[in-house]
């Protein structure tokens, strides 16, 4: 179906010499992609920490987000000064109005890498490998980063197609997250001395289960802002269309 | 002893009885853009012909206090008044071409100061028209006259003509005002990228257009000047409430 709805080519009236605007949009598009590969790197670092039991790593998440936060108030105050005194329209209001709400969606997956790197400080021993094979929470690492990256590509992109298979891709994530309870349920059974540990990694799981969420609200945004269309609170189906 | 490109230093101006102009301080810094905003009967451009002492011969005129340009005052009996506007430019609300080539609008300036040198004139031509973004445009008819172009180009020719006699400052009364939409998103281009080279004071109705262009934004209300600060500030968290009311188009 979005094959054959091209939209309006954004530049067609212009030409090739930049206008302050674009040039301001171009600087905060950037922007948000050094915040993109910030949080991304956040999540994969708390895997490996995860992984290794790596303490030292997790304490670096935590001090790398204030960075993160850092960001996130510098691009919202870009985006403030360019409604102030751009007054975009049309395609460039779009994208301002995406910027926003993607920045804000980045803060709140970075501040679940956060929350995943205090866990693992807290944690007293390493993580049973049984535990995280079962569960696979790092199939879900896997899963949610590779859908983050991808995520990211379709907007620097511009790609609808790509942002649009974000919808199903998030599903095996949701699909990870709900069979965990059973097995760490079984695990804790078992294991009556790591009750502590198993909820800790049931907390990680819905943890990331909400990246999984956040990537498709960016989803969302990167439609809104290309094709001028509102996803939200669609059936799957109509999103996918 | 000073970087201000401008200071002005309680200012006022008269018109008879009239007090136009109120006490007006303000420091303008080299290379920026500066926008005068506020209603109808502000003393904005009463401010700005300030500049270039164009209220001089109008009757009844009285200043008060000073104007400093590169640390100079222009009102200073030793100045003339034709060597200050070489240095301070100024471009109209609705274009004003002369009668001529565009060739001979450009270089109008330099024909007063006697210069007649070809190459003189053909180089000065071509980076002032270069400067004001429309040399691509007319650079096969330069002889053709300025009054055939569109209102959008006889005001970029206005431009170019300004910028032929190399001023440090250029003064802009609505230089947009009477443009469609499409000539307009060109000057504004224009002035941010003269502002490398020159310093910038624009009057403007406008209050987008000197949130898109300027650096600087002072807003005067019933020859005061209300409130003077960084475009952001006053577009986002405008110290003043009147300023607020203006920008906001709530003015009673």
């Amino acid at each position: 179906m979005e094959a054959l709805d091209t939209p309006i080519e954004s530049n067609a009236l212009k030409s090739d010499i930049m206008t302050h605007l674009e040039e301001e949009l171009t600087m905060l598009k950037s922007e948000i992609t050094v915040m993109w590969q910030k949080v991304i790197s956040q999540l994969h670092k708390t895997r490996e920490a995860l992984l290794e039991f790596d303490k030292d790593l997790a304490r670096e998440v935590v001090s790398a987000e204030k960075r993160v936060n850092a960001l996130e108030l510098k691009i919202d105050r870009d985006c403030e000064n360019i409604f102030a005194l751009f007054n975009p329209v049309a395609v460039d209001l779009r994208t301002v109005l995406a910027v926003l709400k993607i920045n804000n969606n980045l803060e709140r997956s970075g501040d679940i890498a956060e929350g995943i790197a205090k866990y693992i400080i807290s944690a007293n021993e390493p993580f049973d490998k049984e535990l995280l094979e079962k569960t696979q929470i790092l199939r879900m690492y896997d899963e949610t980063n590779s859908i983050l990256e991808d995520v990211l590509k379709a907007f620097e992109t511009e790609d609808t197609r790509m942002a649009r298979s974000i919808f199903k891709r998030d599903e095996l994530v949701d699909e990870i997250n709900v069979k965990a309870n059973a097995v760490v349920a079984d695990f804790m059974r078992s294991h009556p001395d790591k009750i502590e540990e198993g909820l800790y990694l049931i907390s990680m799981i819905r943890k990331l289960e909400r990246v999984g969420d956040h990537c498709k609200n960016i989803a969302e945004e990167i439609i809104f802002n290309i094709e001028a269309k509102v996803l939200k609170h669609k059936s799957k189906k109509k999103k996918e269309e | 002893m000073t970087t201000h490109k401008l200071l002005a230093e309680n200012v006022n101006v008269y018109y008879d009885q009239a007090h136009v102009i109120k006490d007006v301080s303000l420091t303008i810094e080299p290379n920026t853009v500066t926008a005068f905003i506020g209603p109808s009967g502000c003393g904005k451009s009463t401010f700005l012909r300030l500049i270039n002492r164009m209220n001089d011969y109008i009757d009844g005129f009285r200043k008060t206090g000073h104007i400093l340009i590169d640390g100079e005052d222009i009102y200073d009996r030793k100045i003339r008044v034709e060597e200050l506007r070489k240095k301070i430019g100024m471009v109209f609300q609705k274009p004003n071409p002369f009668p001529k080539s565009i060739y001979e609008n450009v270089i109008y300036g330099l024909r007063i100061q006697g210069i007649n040198k070809k190459s003189i004139l053909d180089e000065t031509v071509e980076r002032s028209l270069r400067r004001a973004a429309i040399w691509d445009e007319v650079k096969d008819n330069l002889n053709k006259s300025a009054l055939s172009l569109s209102g959008g180009q006889q005001q970029r020719i206005c431009i170019a003509r300004t910028l032929a006699v190399e001023p440090s400052i250029v003064l802009m009364d609505e230089p947009a005002s009477a443009l469609d939409p499409i000539s307009t998103a060109k000057i504004e281009e224009l002035i941010y990228e003269l502002k490398t080279q020159y310093t910038i004071i624009i009057v403007t109705h406008n209050m987008q257009q000197a949130g898109r262009v300027s650096d600087r934004v002072a807003f005067f209300y019933i020859g005061e000047l209300i409130e003077y600060s960084d475009t952001k500030e006053i577009f986002i968290n405008p110290k003043k409430e009147l300023t607020q009311n203006y920008i906001t188009g709530r003015f009673g």
